[in-house]
């Protein structure tokens, strides 16, 4: 079978642990909603999804605390996802602007921001709670 | 064949620009006589985005993560030869080991972008076994590109002034881990595109172009060395740390011993620069100098010495499917005055008039898909006027042009 070179290596893929991670589930389930209502009542387990690597750049993370107002976040931000307060002198940055480049987190002076490896973003408004962070 | 000439006997089909055989977007008319293309005409245009528009309204700093986001392949091609435009306007000596860091993640880069276009130049021949394990295959290096920078695809590692990670000893194994990988698969990845009598069949003098015309046309990159031209920007003006690497373009005779010019010799070339990027990575890990990887780590003083640089100048890197170049003119504003991205699908779309021309319809997809279109790199002037949306040639800037001069003339 020499002309016909993939014919061996399908065989061989048989036997072969797939290498897709089947997540959330094994099989897609007839409704997502109520995959994810069955999850939270217990009676499904979710499949877990592959492990983030140590650098990855998920949801933005700001300490509020620590931050002096010095804007410099701002001027950096290539999808003008960060907003300054006059009012308090700190900042607010919209979770479905930011492309996740993490130029703010080194352009801080003072170490404020983070990223997380939190990347399940999905949200039906894009000024839920859950995308804004202050 | 003169009864074929007959009037009546041609028909025009259109394809695309939404179609399932294009991956990219990009309307095809191609004038039929029967099974053969008789001409072949196509209006890209449509993936414009106005990033450039974006760019002139921010700071360069800003922009360099912009760039990421023209090409989803190419993630850092595009930072690189921004990067390099602005540091040469601006004077930004780039550490020695950030050279170094840049041709290893653009040398994964250009792994991962290959080993995709085989996998769809296998789909595009109806050969989804292939296309799978293609891509299998090329999962690897977008885990490694993963490891080292943190994301997948947009790999926000460029900075003005050099990189913003370095690659540390304790990540040396993981990449030589990979590269062992690719040195074990390549043999068996060579064979099993080359060696298969179906991808021989319909690759073999198909699409085919010579090297006169793949030098009158401007190809670049693979397109133009599948055709015997040596020509390669990392090799011809080397940048980064390609000076110091050892190697040669990689050209079709170097396997088969001709060269054709066939969609084949493209399969061939691309496969070889796997390989070739396996070495160069190896070779950057072994000579790779130590020190600073950011010329300067303080962001306020970066943008003051971009606001502070005036001139312009043009950044040019070999990107997976070719020559990819940036011409940035900064006018001591913080925000460039002029931003121009020429990414290599530009200059080898042309080339599909000629390569196009006798094929049957069913090798389409395939000559297509040879030249490894991008069209949302290649997009970049659309002008929309309410329901109206005009694409720009250049005898209309020219136009536009020259009426906005008299224009101006008759004000003062
Ligand atoms: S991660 Fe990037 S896009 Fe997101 S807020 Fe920070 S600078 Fe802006
Ligand atoms: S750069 Fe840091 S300290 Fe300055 S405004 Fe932003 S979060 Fe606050």
């Amino acid at each position: 079978m020499s002309f016909l070179p993939a014919i061996p290596e399908v065989l061989r893929q048989f036997f072969k642990r797939p290498a897709t991670n089947l997540f959330p589930a094994k099989y897609l389930p007839s409704s997502v909603t109520k995959y994810l209502k069955s999850v939270q009542e217990g009676n499904a387990a979710i499949n877990p999804p592959v492990e983030t690597p140590p650098n990855f750049r998920g949801k933005i993370l700001y300490d509020r605390d620590t931050c002096i107002g010095c804007k410099l976040c701002i001027r950096v931000c290539p999808a003008n996802a960060i907003e300054f307060l006059p009012d308090t002198k700190k900042v607010r940055i919209f979770v479905t602007q930011c492309i996740f480049c993490s130029q703010c987190n080194d352009a801080c002076p003072v170490d404020a921001l983070h990223m997380s490896d939190e990347f399940l973003l999905a949200d039906e408004d894009r000024y839920s709670e859950n995308m804004i962070v202050e | 064949m003169s009864e074929n000439k007959k009037i009546g006997s041609t028909y025009s089909i259109p394809i695309g620009p939404v179609h399932p055989a294009l991956k990219e977007p990009i309307l095809f008319t191609f004038k039929m006589n029967g099974e053969l293309v008789e001409e072949v005409d196509f209006a890209p245009g449509e993936c414009h985005r106005g990033i450039e528009w974006m760019g002139m309204r921010r700071n360069p700093v800003q922009i360099v993560h912009l760039t990421d986001r023209i090409c989803g392949i190419c993630g850092v091609s595009h930072s690189l030869a921004f990067a390099r435009a602005v540091e040469q306007i601006a004077e930004i000596e780039v550490p020695e080991r950030a050279h170094y860091v840049r041709t290893i993640i653009a040398e994964y880069e250009r792994l991962q972008s290959h080993l995709l276009w085989a996998g769809v130049a296998a789909h595009e021949l109806g050969f989804d076994t292939l296309f799978f394990l293609a891509w299998r295959v090329r999962e690897e290096s977008m885990d490694v590109i993963e490891y080292l920078t943190g994301n997948r695809v947009n790999y926000g590692i460029v900075q003005v002034g050099g990189v913003r990670r370095d690659f540390t000893e304790d990540q040396f194994p993981r990449i030589e881990a990979s590269l062992k990988y690719y040195e074990d698969v390549a043999g068996k990845l060579l064979n099993l595109f080359l060696e298969d009598r179906t991808i021989q069949m319909r690759c073999k003098n198909t699409g085919v172009m010579s090297e006169k015309e793949a030098l009158e046309l401007c190809t670049v990159g693979p397109t133009a060395r599948a055709s015997g031209l040596a020509m390669d920007v990392r090799y011809d003006s080397p940048y980064a740390a390609y000076g110091d690497l050892d190697f040669t373009p990689v050209l079709p005779h170097q396997y088969l011993g001709l060269t054709n010019g066939d969609v084949y010799d493209r399969i061939v070339v691309r496969l070889l620069e796997v390989v070739q990027s396996v070495d160069l990575i190896r070779q950057c890990l072994e000579n790779m100098p130590s020190g600073e990887v950011l010329w300067e780590k303080k962001y306020p003083k970066i943008l003051a010495a971009c606001k502070k640089a005036t001139g312009e100048a043009v950044g040019r890197i070999e990107a997976p499917r070719g020559e990819c170049l940036h011409y940035v003119r900064m006018d001591g504003n913080t925000n460039p005055q002029c931003w121009k991205v020429k990414a290599s699908t530009y200059s080898n779309q042309m080339s599909w008039l000629n390569m196009l021309k006798g094929e049957q319809i069913a090798d389409i997809p395939i000559v297509v898909a040879s030249i490894d279109p991008c069209m949302s790199c290649t997009d970049r002037v659309a002008v929309v006027h309410g329901e109206r949306t005009d694409i720009l040639t250049k005898a209309d800037l020219h136009r536009l042009s020259v009426e906005k001069t008299r224009r101006l003339a008759q004000w003062s």
